[in-house]
């Protein structure tokens, strides 16, 4: 039985569909069977990262309505052989979406992969619900700005309301991935530290990555910066990442405190 | 109706009034029907005291007997009926409950009156986690603990004292009930706004020496007082 993580945050621009497909590949470079799902009905952005926009003939809508079957609907990357997108529908908008319809998806996906990543879109209103809703893990995307943390927490409070888990008494797993950290302005105070979020959020943190041009460059040429760059900062950060959701216990780096190369070169010198 | 002969004439003042009235729509095998309206009775065997129905039989082609005994039958569980709807008027004579036209269709409330051991009342509400963005607590009956911190955007509305373990930055409104001896305790206030018995503050009257530290607001008089807790 695969595991239904949705990627989620409330506030928009967080990034969640960079973090969606870049975890996704990796996942799936781990080995793992991954579909990722785009929720985002109407503004659709998933495919583009993937790389996949002019390979989309039918949707999730299409599935959701019954007019398509899932099979149909689902597109296999062309990279790796165990990545599979649903894309979300551009040309109808989130009433579309129906909570047996949305339901019976997942449980089909559910049967036929180890994890469904579904990228939610911003807001908290049926789009976002309908993402959300039968999840058993959650990444709450969070960038170190005080209206992107207090939107996550609010995030993770419907997350522990309105979820099919937390309507059965059971919870949802949770964890906070800070995104667009940059090491400069955090040098700098003009940044909520990371204590204070975590503080405020009270959930385990997944990971840090850094603010970084390779994120951009890697959505220009419509491919997961995991894959895109594997070497770059924030692509070895999500992989650091995708290892602690599979359970690996890795050493949680804060971009900008490592030791400079001259530092490593010179922090030797006897006294 | 047979108005008397008095000294006087007394006009006969005729005024309209509509009543709710359960409809019941009997279907075949009646045997079948009367057995589901047993197991309702069984259930809640006062559900119909004092709710006398309608027999819509538009479904049915019933013989005058027929309806005879389908009304004893009903009034034998102690429903009474008031009128039919749906049957030919022949059919009726003037001994049975008479034909109702123009009925329009209403929800009515279905409250099973469901009887309640009286408890005793819970003074105190205990929350073991915290009061995330856009959350409302809502205790009037008394005390709200909160094992965790209220977030920025969140509001605890208490009738009596409110007790944070954790930093409280969201709203937290004491002594709703006019209680004004109720207090509002917090390892760190942050708080955007603290009101007891109706008084409030904002984040902006807050004493900045006070802030990220443990304390305690209450009222003295009309005055909030808000006091470092050593």
């Amino acid at each position: 039985m695969a595991k239904v993580l949705v990627v989620t945050s409330g506030k928009g621009g967080v990034g969640k569909t960079t973090s969606t497909a870049a975890i996704g590949a990796a996942l799936a470079q781990a080995g793992q069977r991954v579909v990722v799902v785009d929720f985002d009905v109407g503004l659709r952005n998933l495919d583009l990262v993937m790389g996949a926009e002019r390979r989309v003939v039918f949707d999730l809508i299409n599935v959701v309505q019954g007019v398509a079957k899932l099979p149909q609907a689902l597109i296999r990357d062309k990279r790796l052989d165990h990545l599979w997108l649903l894309p979300a529908s551009q040309t109808k908008d989130k009433d579309a979406l129906t909570e047996e319809g949305v339901g019976r998806v997942i449980g089909e996906l559910r049967g036929n992969c180890d994890w469904v990543l579904c990228d939610s879109p911003a807001g908290i209103e049926r789009g976002a619900m309908l993402a959300m809703r039968y999840a058993d893990e959650a990444i709450i995307v969070t960038n170190p700005e005080v209206s992107s943390v207090r939107d996550s927490d609010r995030i993770i409070g419907m997350l522990d309301s309105k979820t099919v888990r937390a309507e059965k008494g059971e919870r949802v797993e949770k964890h906070v991935l800070i995104t667009r950290y940059d090491s400069g302005r955090a040098a700098r105070g003009e940044m909520i530290t990371i204590e204070d979020i975590l503080e405020i959020l009270a959930t385990p943190l997944l990971g840090i990555i850094p603010e970084s041009q390779d994120v951009l460059r890697a959505s220009n040429v419509g491919s997961p910066v995991t894959l895109n760059n594997p070497a770059s900062a924030p692509a070895r950060a999500y992989l650091d990442a995708t290892k602690r959701l599979l359970g690996e216990t890795v050493p949680m780096l804060v971009p900008g405190e490592r030791k400079g190369l001259m530092n490593l070169l010179l922090g030797r010198r006897a006294a | 109706m047979d108005s008397s002969v008095g000294p006087t004439r007394q006009l006969v003042r005729l005024r309209g009034r509509s009543y709710v009235a359960f409809v019941f729509s009997p279907v075949v095998p009646i045997v079948g029907w009367l057995e589901e309206i047993d197991a309702t009775l069984a259930r809640s065997p006062d559900f119909f005291v004092g709710k006398p129905v309608v027999l819509d039989l538009s479904a049915l082609d019933l013989s005058q007997s027929a309806i005879v005994h389908l009304v004893k039958s009903i009034e034998q569980r102690n429903i009474r009926v008031l009128g039919f709807e749906g049957v030919d008027p022949a059919q009726l004579d003037a001994s049975m409950p008479p034909l109702l036209t123009g009925g329009r269709h209403c929800a009515p409330q279905l409250t099973v009156a469901e009887k309640r051991e009286a408890k005793p009342q819970a003074t105190s509400l205990l929350l073991d986690s915290p009061v995330r963005s856009g959350q409302t607590v809502i205790f009037v009956e008394g005390d709200v603990t909160v094992l965790g911190s209220v977030s920025s955007g969140a509001e605890i509305v208490a009738g009596g004292s409110i007790h944070v373990y954790g930093t409280l930055r969201g709203r937290a409104m004491a002594g709703v009930n006019g209680n004004s001896s109720a207090r509002i305790y917090c390892q760190k206030i942050e708080a955007e706004l603290i009101a007891i018995d109706g008084y409030y503050q904002t984040a902006e009257e807050l004493d900045a020496d006070l802030r990220s530290k443990p304390a305690q607001a209450r009222l003295d008089g009309k005055i909030m007082r808000v006091t470092a807790l050593t």
